[in-house]
């Protein structure tokens, strides 16, 4: 178990800036998930703790020890792959137990935690296969399993579960989710599936251009987005925006479809983005006051839930999400969208959230058309 | 429609088999006819069957165990010399450096030069009078007079040796760096990450994978160094101890005329050749199967 502190990391390759003063802290026996869209640089900041990638400047502590120049070996951290990287030449007992071979440890020992592992990951019947003969989901479990052999002090994985089908990949979230709370060592995990963020981690890392855009929970981040960027990443489909701006006042936001509300001690802070995820809409007569109009484009039936598509204008399409049972429309029927004045997120020029939530109360007055 | 493919699949294989059988079978079933007859090359229309004895001639003679003992030194050193260093060279290449490309290009001189060109320039280097080698080596202070390379009996085979592993181990370094080009920088990077160190990296990692790419470069060389004819020839002429097999059997076929003796020659010469490369790739295919 360890902690892992990062300060100011930055890394370029060339002229191109990867991180860019990266400050984290990790704490001892956490889960953490590094998520952005591809290039944000969360497997690079993966493989600078890991040490296959050195900083460019900046300091790695693991456990409050520096540890920025100490090479990758000795470190003593495990990495999984993407790839699994596992080694096609050698059988899955050997796989695993390869890393003990030179740590001066007995047979009967490398016996016994390649044992205890196999047990764990179930893949006792495997150990005799080469790599090739498995099945993707079976490899990632070796590849689990040589991490853990080692008893490392700090887990990474490099989204280890985007190689799988939709089945595997759940029932392997929920294998590493157990191993977490098993093994009690801390975790860093890359993503780019939301999903498994949500899930996995106690702690999400947004990253996006080498930033990190935000750190918290799943739930705070999810309903306090300190930014368009964070708003806008977590959620499927993703968060509705629209343009929207505030009269001299700040007292009154004027936003699509020509709708207004009034939002008491905005004062100063200029809205120019409104934001509404698509659960918090809902679709209602055209006539409906405190609504606002759109176009009934189609809809999704997932089973589970329905998805539909909503015009405001030329280029602007709202989702809405909801688990009960959407009317079918007919294409191009005129309807009215409504929400609950708390669900409304607001963003400045700068994309930055300004916060309303709990102390202001918006509301809609009326649609001005 | 099975049979239409068949057919097809003959059609476009009949320029091929026509071609081996005009530049391959007809010359070597030839070559093997002519084993057993006495016929001499002013004439070879002359002849008669004397069964074996060619074969028997050429087991005879202590020139020619001369010949192929010399030829399997020559391929055992050269081949292991090339081997090591190829891999090695390999190794450096594989890091990524500025100026890779460039020192990659470079190292392929000495295999794009032909060989004969090759042997020429060693043997002026070689010269025991005007030579750079043993200019140099004087200079040096490790000569007091110079060495004649070329003609001391006693240093002739490793001279050809010397030169042969000059020209030919770019061609092992390109054939195992595609090889080692091939390993995934992955592997390596989760060996390191479990703390495993650099020479058992090399070790247990580096060397079974790239144990294929190194089987076919060797298999390569092996064959080639067994049949090797122009450096030899051009740096020692007949000097018996650096006589090859295949200088053996043109000297019988060309030089004395003796077709029929020649024909053996050059019959065990096949013969020896088959054998070493169907015991290296069944060992080559044996360590494929288990790898």
């Amino acid at each position: 178990m360890a902690s892992v502190t990062l300060k100011e990391v930055s890394k370029s390759f060339g002229a191109f800036d990867v991180l860019r003063s990266i400050d984290l802290d990790v704490e001892d026996g956490e889960f953490v998930v590094f998520v952005g869209p591809s290039g944000c640089g969360k497997s690079t900041l993966l493989r600078v703790i890991a040490g296959l990638v050195p900083v460019s400047q900046g300091i790695v502590s693991i456990d409050g020890e520096e540890v920025t120049d100490v090479p990758a070996s000795k470190r003593g951290v495990a990495f999984v792959f993407q790839s699994y990287a596992l080694y096609p030449h050698m059988n899955v007992a050997r796989n695993i137990s390869f890393a003990l071979e030179t740590a001066r440890m007995t047979k009967a020992e490398i016996g016994r935690r390649l044992a205890k592992v196999a047990d764990m990951l179930k893949i006792g019947h495997l150990l005799d296969r080469k790599p090739k003969q498995l099945s993707g989901g079976q490899r990632q479990r070796v590849a689990i399993g040589r991490a853990l052999v080692s008893q490392p002090k700090l887990f990474l994985f490099d989204e280890p579960l985007s190689n799988l089908d939709a089945d595997l990949r759940m029932e392997m979230r929920f294998e590493i989710a157990k191993l977490h709370t098993e093994v009690g060592a801390t975790m860093i995990y890359v993503t780019h599936d939301q999903t498994e963020a949500m899930t996995l981690a106690d702690r999400i890392v947004i990253l996006n251009h080498g930033r990190i855009e935000q750190v918290g929970t799943p739930r705070e981040l999810y309903d306090h987005p300190a930014n368009k960027f964070v708003a806008g990443f977590l959620g499927s489909p993703r968060m509705n925006f629209a343009p929207a701006r505030s009269d001299e006042r700040g007292r009154v936001i004027t936003g699509p479809d020509g709708f207004e509300l009034s939002i008491d001690q905005l004062r100063a802070q200029k809205p120019t983005t409104l934001g509404l995820r698509p659960e918090a809409l809902e679709i209602v007569s055209p006539d409906k006051s405190g609504c606002i109009k759109g176009i009934f484009e189609r809809v999704e039936d997932l089973g589970y839930e329905q998805i539909a598509y909503i015009r405001l204008s030329e280029d602007t399409i709202w989702t809405v999400r909801s688990g009960g049972v959407i009317p079918a429309y007919a294409s191009g029927s005129r309807i009215g969208l409504r929400w609950k004045p708390e669900d409304i997120y607001l963003f400045n020029d700068k994309d930055q959230r300004i916060e309303t939530r709990s102390t202001l109360e918006p509301a809609i007055v009326g649609i001005s058309r | 429609m099975k049979n239409r493919e068949t057919t097809i699949a003959w059609v476009f294989l009949l320029p091929l088999l026509l071609a081996l059988t005009a530049v391959a079978a007809w010359p070597l079933a030839r070559n093997i006819y002519f084993s057993f007859t006495d016929a001499f090359l002013d004439n070879p229309s002359d002849y008669s069957f004397v069964g074996f004895q060619n074969f028997v001639t050429v087991l005879e003679d202590s020139i020619f165990w001369g010949a192929v003992r010399n030829t399997l030194v020559f391929t055992l050193v050269s081949v292991a010399l090339e081997t090591l260093l190829g891999f090695a060279i390999a190794l450096l290449l594989h890091r990524a450096f500025a100026g890779r490309g460039l020192v990659r290009a470079a190292i392929l001189v000495p295999w794009a030069m032909p060989m004969v060109v090759s042997a020429k320039i060693w043997e002026w280097m070689f010269n025991d009078q005007f030579g750079l080698i043993n200019k140099a080596l004087i200079w040096l202070g490790f000569l007091d007079k110079g060495i004649a390379w070329t003609a001391d009996p006693s240093l002739i085979l490793g001279t050809v040796i010397f030169i042969d592993v000059w020209v030919t181990t770019p061609f092992m370094v390109l054939l195992i760096l595609a090889g080692l080009q091939l390993i995934p920088e992955e592997i390596y990077e989760a060996a390191e990450v479990s703390g495993v160190p650099a020479w058992k990296r090399l070790w247990s990692i580096t060397l079974p994978l790239a144990t294929p790419a190194i089987g076919v470069a060797v298999l390569f060389r092996t064959l080639d160094a067994l049949r090797m004819f122009d450096l030899s020839y051009v740096l020692a002429a007949n000097n018996e101890k650096a006589m090859t097999m295949s200088i053996y059997a043109r000297d019988q076929l060309i030089s004395f005329q003796d077709l029929g003796v020649g024909s053996a020659a050059s019959t065990w010469v096949f013969l020896i050749i088959g054998l070493i490369t169907i015991t290296l790739v069944s060992i080559l295919r044996l360590d494929r199967n288990t790898g």
